[in-house]
């Protein structure tokens, strides 16, 4: 694409004097009374950049497809036509500036049309992610049978041939580390989010919010580190070799424990929103009644905003099972399938990691069998998300 | 005769004094909301507060409850009594002061629950009801007394806030008078109200009078008067007028009363 970078610029530079072509000669029309024009000069000069700028942008992101599926070049030939499509939207815009053009209306529709690319491109992307791995995952099942990769219960990659790439142990480890964390992070959350929004003076509240969500700003990178220097050899020393239940310093209790705080502020700062937004006539009717501030919480408050925090604790599950560094570092990564907590074990994404890392090939089903394993989480955390949107849906509206 | 006469008497000795409120001053923050209230409410009697926006009244009903006391900023001084105890003596629980003086509130605020959970709450939390069958009797009686049974029998595990507008306020009653309180205070109850739904509350607060002290803040004036035996007007804080319903409306003392119900201020 190097040889449309200068009609690029020189379309873009194109816009900007149109810009101010148009405001001119609006005001030149209008013949200095401005009350004369049914859209303003800001409008033309807004419209008339907008006509230069977007039509050879989208005749770029066709030619781009069209390049991606035929192999083709981009050639002087493309070039002029994308100047010959900025130049004669310039020019047919600035032409029509006269009292009674409708800029307005035509401004108004090239931003209609930006903001529905903005919306398209998050929703064509996510179509194309899971085409892409569908694709790879249909390899993979061409050379490995579905049934061993579902329901093995062993991993043991062999780059040399003859591996077993069993999803289970993986799944558990996910959802052991995942659970674990969820342990932690609902409760604590949840009970920092009631003090914060039920207790707490506005004062304390301004302050221990923002110092609460800075925890979501940490890189999860960092927490892999606590996990890896503190927290593991701490739970180590203190639990897991006075109890006799094992040596390792990674351990699913290590990952899901430094998970779990990350998870809090997920947690605490969603659900802080949601009791919030539960209306103050529902405590008073309560308190109205002689209940004490904890049995209106428990009995109203919380029985008002379940669907909220429900849906809060299911995009923590989707980040926990999702969670990659903090796994590597905590909790090791051997896949193992065991219910004791102080054991090391692994998860989906470190494997993913794993597989596609180093000198791969990628026909094999040791590399391709990372496909399968990303399509199977992402349907899982698709799922969950649905899940989370139908509860929260479900019970909307259950209190004006 | 003579039987009458008697009957007479008991009915007049029975209105005693529920509720003896003296010197009260509520501040919020820096406004002096309340300057010096002394009203005495009686038992079984509808007392009416009036008045313009802002003047006070709803203040004043919230102190009979402690309600202010949710108010962080909100300070009340002087002395409410009520039976003789004075519910702002720091041994006073207010937990258990709401309990005994129930409120009904402007917007009817029905919990997310069904209809008989809204009004076992009370009961349940206070344990008033020692088995389940305790407790399906007085959420029975409640919504009788609260003129809703009969159409919510039928649909007793449905959720409160399906019901009507006129119907939640009255199930909001009915929630209030199932932890068989001794005041009822209604605070503006049918400003939300359609003048049918209105017309069904107004029967409703005529009929608690029987068992209850009910003390209720109205922005119409010709509610006041159909309901209410005592009324009570309110301006900037102070109270000027407290009479029989009768006399402030036919013979108001005091110019500023004469002024505000004849719509000169307000």
């Amino acid at each position: 694409m190097q040889s449309l970078t200068t009609p690029l610029l020189l379309i873009f530079a194109l816009a900007v004097i149109g810009y101010f072509l148009a405001k001119s000669r609006a005001l030149h029309v209008a013949g200095g009374d401005i009350r004369t024009l049914v859209s303003l000069p800001n409008q033309h000069a807004l419209n008339t950049a907008l006509s230069t700028i977007v039509p050879p942008a989208a005749a770029v992101l066709l030619f781009a497809l069209y390049a991606r599926l035929t192999g083709g070049e981009p050639n002087w030939f493309f070039s002029l036509v994308i100047l010959g499509l900025g130049v004669t939207g310039c020019a047919l815009s600035l032409i029509g500036i006269k009292t009674d053009s409708r800029a307005r209306t035509y401004a108004e529709r090239w931003i209609l049309g930006l903001l529905i690319f903005a919306s398209s491109i998050a929703i064509l992307t996510t179509i194309g992610i899971v085409f892409s791995m569908l694709f790879e995952t249909f390899n993979f099942f061409g050379q490995y049978d579905w049934r061993d990769f579902f329901f093995s219960l062993s991993w043991s990659p062999n780059f040399r041939g003859n591996s077993d790439l069993g999803i289970i142990p993986l799944l558990w480890g996910t959802l052991y580390v995942s659970f674990i964390a969820l342990l932690f992070a609902v409760p604590i959350g949840l009970f920092a989010a009631i003090y914060l929004s039920e207790y707490a003076g506005p004062r304390l509240r301004s302050i221990a919010k923002p110092a609460i969500e800075v925890l979501a700003g940490i890189p999860t990178i960092v927490y892999g580190l606590f996990a890896l220097i503190t927290v593991g050899p701490l739970l180590r020393d203190v639990f897991a070799e006075p109890m006799g239940l094992g040596q390792s310093a990674s351990s699913v209790m290590t990952a899901g424990l430094v998970m779990g705080i990350m998870l809090i502020p997920f947690v605490s700062s969603l659900s802080d929103d949601i009791i919030n937004a539960v209306p103050q006539a529902m405590r008073d009717g309560s308190l109205g009644l002689g209940a004490t501030p904890s049995e209106t919480i428990r009995q109203v408050v919380i029985p008002a905003a379940l669907p909220g925090i429900v849906g809060a604790v299911l995009l923590a599950a989707s980040r926990a099972i999702g969670e990659t560094m903090i796994v590597v570092l905590g909790a090791g990564a051997a896949a193992r399938l065991s219910l004791n907590p102080f054991e090391a074990m692994t998860t989906v994404t470190v494997k993913i990691v794993s597989q596609l890392t180093g000198d791969t090939d990628f026909a094999s089903p040791e590399t391709l069998v990372a496909f399968a394993l990303g399509l199977t989480l992402f349907v899982i955390t698709l799922g969950l998300n649905v899940f989370a949107l139908y509860i929260v849906r479900k019970y909307r509206e259950q209190y004006e | 005769m003579e039987d009458m006469v008697h009957v007479d008497r008991a009915m007049s000795t029975e209105q005693d004094i529920k509720i003896s409120a003296k010197g009260v001053q509520v501040h919020y923050a820096d406004t002096h909301a309340i300057r010096d209230v002394d009203v005495d409410i009686d038992d079984k009697t509808v007392t009416a507060f009036i008045g313009p926006s802002g003047c006070g009244k709803s203040t004043f009903l919230r102190c009979i409850n402690r309600m202010n006391d949710t108010i962080d900023i909100a300070r009340v001084t002087g002395d409410i009594r009520i039976d003789g105890e004075d519910i702002y003596d720091p041994k006073v629980d207010p937990v258990q002061l709401r309990a005994k003086v129930g409120m009904v509130f402007q917007k009817p605020n029905p919990f997310p629950k069904s209809i008989y959970d809204n009004v076992a709450y009370g009961p349940k939390i206070h344990g008033l009801a020692r088995n389940k069958a305790d407790l399906d009797e007085i959420v029975e009686k409640s919504l009788r007394k609260a003129a809703l049974w009969d159409e919510a029998k039928d649909r007793l595990t449905a959720p409160g806030t399906g019901l009507s507008g006129g119907q939640q306020q009255r199930l909001c009653i009915a929630r209030a008078i199932a932890t068989a309180p001794e005041v009822l205070l209604m605070d503006e109850p049918c400003s939300a109200l359609d003048p049918i739904a209105t017309a069904q509350v107004e029967e409703l607060i005529d009929e608690l009078r029987r068992s209850f002290s009910v003390v209720i803040v109205t922005h119409s004036m010709q509610q006041a008067a159909r309901v209410s035996q005592k009324t009570a007007f309110f301006h900037l804080g102070n109270l000027v007028e407290y009479d029989d319903t009768d006399k402030i409306f036919t013979n108001p003392q005091d110019p500023r009363t004469e002024s505000y119900i004849s719509g000169r201020i307000g």
